[in-house]
């Protein structure tokens, strides 16, 4: 008896070894340990024998059993295994096919650095100020100390509606709109952005719509310096903080003293290059004081406050950024052109 | 203005600063210096050589075969094509090894079989501009006076070994348009002297009054006419270095009478004129405005045709001169001209500008009249003039000159205070740094106490108040010594308006919906100013367009973006999305500033989506355009008051276009463009949208309120409902959003039906109904009755049965 039991417990665990998928396992399972499997067959004869040997018969089944459902237990998870790991050979895809493509658009080059500097600002206490278009002669000339008659605002540079309604030249009239607002109370702290109309025939270098944006501060006690302090902020964050900027003396109607902002050129490190002109240096803006009679026009009194102004082109800043070299493509709108800003450094 | 350093150095002491280096300084402290040229880079091995023999070429008529003395051992042969070359002539030789401007090598070389050792150059071949060779040279070589010493350098005999510094002056720096101006700006930078020229002439017994008369009617005009006369002048060229001088400047030099004029126009910034007296026709000059319709033909020999507006210089009847901007051909001075007056004046910067306008003549002196020369060097200008006639042409000046002066010459007196100064600059400077940097300038001083008061010379006519003053002490400082600060005092945090921040909103949103901006002009042409405008107005005109295309403001942004989309479309990318915000201008109009409003338009046009290999492929139709207009208002909180109503528009399918209504107000449109206009510009099927932003943004939102997460489960009830084919969904929407009443919390369609199991004329058209109450669980019953009401109401109003 003991015997047949051993034979069983070797028979069982080969099979159980050979068994090639849980369907073969599952009859193993159900031959040998079935209420009608060859152990409880066995066990049948167990009253022949002495009650000494009855307990000691009852374990070796039990022992023999239990080897036997181990045996298929462990088989059992095995054979789970490798058919998960079929199934899973068999979902394989190509993972370097294209994903589906999430449509995307972005900002125009112009607007990206226009939202650029504003937040810069506004960072540093700003307010966004932005005036019309198409402007009186006032606000675009006269009171910005540019009298009738003077030189600087030829017919032949503006684009006239009527004699006193025209398309605004510069972002200036914005300045002098929210001054006038103030009603001769500081502070004024403004940058201004827009676009702006010059008589130009368009080509790589000019075009007769472009954008402008312009800063403004009057308060008491405005010194040249902060001008100078706030340009150098502005140059570092827009240019890097390896560039180095100078101020140079230049001429503005409305400011006094005026200068022109110049960094040094990255191309050449500021050795001079064709893109500097060979000075190591590039035009970034004008700017300057406020000059008194723009303030006392716009109902400021000059002997008390003082103030700075500044203005740039974002064309321009975009052109050295990142080295466009025709500005109509800034209005042409081609896709292959506007895609390229979509990212982000 | 072009500065020779060269010449510069005979009024200011240079030494220790190379041009490169005063052309940082000058920069630095105000004016632009916007190149550096040197005249003679790029060439060596030209000298003066001496034409011994001159033949013609035995094989080539238009060559000839000369034996030229370089000065360097054995005469040489060299092959000349100049038709002026002679024997005799010195002239500018470039030996064998010699280079010209464009690395150009001069070789040993053989012409039509006979030996050339070097070339003999015209000054074009020495780097110069023809425009600026005087018009005997401009064909063929240069020859040098007959004195000139053979084998010297030929470029320094041309004084060409000079640097030329080109300054662009800003407008308030005309004093800079002459030599001495710049001398004494050089001098205020680097802090040394001045060395004026001192004019001295031998006079002659004659008196000049005895010879001329000046009379001047418009004294407004010409506040200062002086003139000096010169007898007996020998008409030839005038010294090289003078000419060479004129070039470096660019003026083309022509003889020695017209040479020195324009010399003293550079030295001293003040233009002179020369008559030729016997031509004159009269004795007597008298300065008055135009008659209109009056002619005078000036020296080019162009007639012109006047208006009082121009002041003319005339002998009494007839013009001679256009005043400051051009001579008249009459009294031109010419080879055989024997005497000369001399005109120096001060003309009105404002006459000349007209004049110089009108006729289209902008000249060297003109320039420097409109921008108004110092009232304090005419006379000296004239005493200059005569001592160079004297030296140069051999002229016999006659005693003094003859004058009509009305001039009240006040130099401008300015003062500031110290402290303002520090004040403006932020500096801490002492009384004693800003007295030094004014006596740099040779601005005379005088200071009491804190106060500075400065008598301006009037050669600088620019200053005239104290903020003029501080930007001469800031400048000559120097900005680089600034310190940097930022602005104290009150400050308040900055920020968006509202506005501007649900701008933003808009640009990300659509950006991430798959639009690119756009930026278009704002000026256009007529068709396009008015088509898809959202409001019928008078469009703005400009009065002088520069072309009809640039000739109107826009009245919508549609028509700039279908172009964008034309554009694109024709190189290949047929499949695109643009979207632009910006003006639109509506007339109020001559009087009044138009109207600008803010609008927000978008065209979209070919695939929509496009995945290729998984096999989709989506082209744009009417919903994915208005699905993100939904999604817009939705973000803007709008959804609620927007609503989309089928419209006809002009330039768009009468059948797939939608007008948007925001609180039952017009706001915009959306739709299909039409198909002949799409055709017209080569585009696949387009979708366009044009909104005002103004409305959109402006329309007031009630503020975020959170809202419980409902606790009891909602009710959903699906009805297909059988309509007429012409009732809209939005209208059936509509009806059972109003009759499901309060417990009714969102109606959307799931399902459209047009095919042939309907009747004709009908469609059948499904909603979802969902049920809610956020206090209860809602029983069947209390569903059914609502419900009922809703099929009720949609069957009175629009007719619509459930579908069997
Ligand atoms: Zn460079």
């Amino acid at each position: 008896m003991q015997e047949r039991l051993k034979e069983l417990q070797t028979e069982a665990l080969e099979k159980i070894s050979t068994a090639a998928d849980l369907k073969e396992l599952n009859d193993i399972r159900v031959s040998y340990l079935g209420k009608k499997g060859p152990i409880t067959e066995v066990l049948k004869g167990m009253g022949k024998l002495s009650a000494e040997e009855r307990p000691k018969m009852g374990a070796l089944a039990n022992e023999v059993r239990d080897s036997i459902a181990a045996g298929i237990e462990e088989k059992q998870k095995h054979l789970e295994e490798a058919a998960v790991q079929e199934k899973l050979a068999a979902e394989k895809i190509d993972v370097t096919l294209p994903g589906r493509p999430v449509k995307t658009g972005n900002h125009h080059p112009l607007t990206r650095i226009i939202e650029e500097i504003e937040d810069l600002f506004i960072g540093m206490g700003y307010t966004v100020a932005e005036g019309p278009e198409v402007e009186k002669d006032y606000y675009n000339f006269e009171a910005l100390n540019l009298p009738k008659g003077h030189p600087a605002r030829d017919m032949q540079d503006s684009f006239y509606i009527t004699e006193d309604i025209l398309l605004r030249t510069h972002t200036s009239p914005v300045q002098a709109r929210t001054m006038e607002k103030h009603e001769g109370k500081g502070p004024v702290k403004i940058i201004c952005p827009g676009k702006v109309y010059r008589r130009d025939n368009d080509d790589a270098t000019h075009s007769h719509q472009f954008m402008q944006i312009e800063g403004l501060v009057v308060d008491e006690n405005i010194r040249m310096t902060d001008l100078k302090g706030t340009l150098e902020i502005f140059a570092k964050k827009m240019f890097g903080d390896d560039r180095e900027i100078r101020l140079r003396p230049s001429f503005f109607p409305f400011t006094e003293p005026s200068v022109e902002m110049d960094i040094s050129c990255k191309i050449c490190g500021g050795k001079g290059c064709s893109v500097c002109k060979g000075t190591g240096w590039i035009e970034i803006l004008g700017a300057g004081m406020v000059h008194p009679n723009v303030l006392e026009m716009a109902g400021f009194d000059s002997k008390k406050y003082t103030g700075f102004a500044f203005g740039m082109g974002p064309e321009r800043i975009a052109m050295l950024k990142y080295g466009v070299d025709d500005i109509r493509h800034f209005y042409t709108n081609d896709v292959r052109f506007l895609k390229q800003f979509s990212v982000h450094e | 203005m072009f500065v020779s350093y060269k010449w510069l150095q005979e009024y200011v002491d240079l030494s220790g600063v190379t041009p490169a280096e005063l052309a940082e300084k000058i920069t630095k402290s105000g004016i632009e210096v916007e190149g550096v040229e040197v005249l003679n880079e790029g060439i060596k091995g030209v000298v003066v050589g001496h034409v011994l023999e001159r033949e013609q070429h035995p094989n080539a008529d238009k060559l000839n075969k000369c034996l030229v003395d370089t000065g360097a051992g054995k005469p040489v042969q060299i092959i000349c094509g100049a038709p002026n070359v002679d024997k005799g002539q010195k002239v500018a030789v470039a030996t064998v090894g010699a280079v010209l401007p464009g690395n150009f090598k001069i070789k040993r070389a053989k012409l039509r079989g006979e030996e050339s050792n070097g070339m003999i150059c015209s000054l074009q071949e020495l780097g110069i501009e023809s425009k600026l060779i005087a018009k005997e040279y401009a064909e063929g070589i240069y020859v040098f006076p007959n004195d000139t010493e053979v084998g010297q350098d030929a470029l320094e005999q041309l004084n060409r070994d000079d640097q030329i510094l080109e300054l662009g002056l800003t407008p308030n720096r005309s004093d800079c348009l002459s030599m001495l101006g710049v001398a004494y700006e050089v001098a205020a930078i680097l802090g040394r002297d001045v060395k004026l020229p001192e004019p001295h002439a031998e006079t002659s017994s004659e008196k000049a009054s005895d010879y001329i008369e000046i009379q001047v009617e418009a004294k407004e005009d010409n506040p200062l006419y002086v003139a000096k006369v010169v007898k007996n002048v020998k008409i030839g060229p005038s010294p090289v270095w003078m000419q060479a001088r004129l070039m470096a400047a660019g003026i083309r030099p022509h003889n020695n009478v017209v040479d020195i004029t324009n010399y003293i126009l550079l030295e001293y910034g003040q233009p002179l004129h020369a008559f030729d007296y016997d031509r004159l026709g009269s004795k007597q000059i008298l300065v008055r405005r135009a008659n209109d319709g009056e002619v005078i033909v000036t020296l080019d020999d162009a007639k012109r045709e006047l208006t009082s507006d121009h002041l003319l210089i005339t002998n009494g009847t007839e013009p001679i001169a256009l005043a400051g901007v051009m001579g008249g051909a009459n009294s031109e001075v010419q080879s055989d001209t024997k005497n000369v007056i001399i005109e120096s004046a001060y003309f009105k910067g404002a006459t000349v500008r007209k004049a110089s306008k009108d006729h289209g003549l902008r000249s060297e002196a003109s320039a420097r009249f409109e921008k108004g020369v110092d009232p304090n060097r005419v006379r000296a200008a004239a005493e200059r003039a005569v001592q160079l006639l004297a030296q140069y042409a051999g002229g016999e000046v006659l005693e003094g000159s003859v004058e009509a002066d009305a001039l009240q010459v006040e130099p401008a007196v300015v003062s500031v205070t110290l402290e303002k100064i520090n004040r403006v600059l932020g500096t801490e400077l002492s009384m004693k740094e800003v007295e030094d940097i004014f006596a740099r300038l040779q601005f005379a001083t005088n200071t009491d106490n804190d106060t500075i008061t400065v008598t301006v010379p009037t050669r600088r006519g620019d200053i005239t108040i104290e903020e003029d003053l501080i930007e001469e002490v800031g400048r000559l400082f120097g900005y680089d010594n600034l310190a940097s600060t930022l602005p104290v005092g009150s400050s308040a945090p900055g920020h968006l308006s509202q506005y501007q921040n649900k701008r933003r909103l808009v640009r990300r949103y659509l950006e991430g919906a798959g639009l690119y901006q756009a930026v278009t002009y704002s000026l256009t042409n007529e068709a396009k100013a008015t088509q898809y405008a959202l409001e019928e107005r008078k469009p703005v005109q400009l009065a002088m367009p520069m072309s009809e295309d640039r000739s109107l403001l826009r009245l919508s942004i549609v028509p700039q973006l279908l172009e964008v989309l034309k554009y694109n479309s024709a190189r290949q990318n047929d499949s695109l999305a643009v979207y632009e915000t910006g003006a639109v201008f509506l007339s109020n109009g001559e009087e009044d500033l138009p109207e600008e409003r803010e609008h927000l338009a978008g065209a979209v046009t070919g695939l929509w989506h496009s995945h290729p290999w998984q096999g989709e492929k989506k082209p744009i139709d009417f919903f994915v355009v208005k699905g993100i207009l939904e999604g817009l208002f939705e973000q803007l909180g709008l959804s609620d008051k927007i609503e989309f109503r089928q419209a006809q528009k002009d330039g768009m399918h009468p059948g797939r276009t939608a007008e948007v209504l925001l609180s039952g107000e017009p706001v915009g449109f959306v739709g299909q463009i039409h198909p002949t206009v799409e055709k017209e510009l080569d585009l696949k099927e387009t979708y366009a949208f044009e909104l005002s932003l103004k409305a959109i943004l402006e329309e007031e939102v009630s503020p975020l309120q959170y809202e419980a997460i409902p606790r009891f489960p909602s009710i959903t009830r699906d009805i297909a409902l059988v309509a007429d084919q012409g009732t809209a969904a939005g209208e059936l929407k509509g009806i059972i959003k109003e009759a499901g009443g309060k417990l009714l919390k969102d109606v959307h369609v799931f399902d459209l039906y047009e095919g042939e199991r309907m009747e004709p004329g009908k469609k059948s058209l499904a909603f979802s109904l969902k049920y809610f109450d956020p206090e209860r669980t809602l029983t069947d019953e209390d569903v059914t009755k609502a419900h009922d009401k809703v099929l009720e109401a949609v069957k009175e109003k629009a007719g619509a049965v459930l579908r069997g």
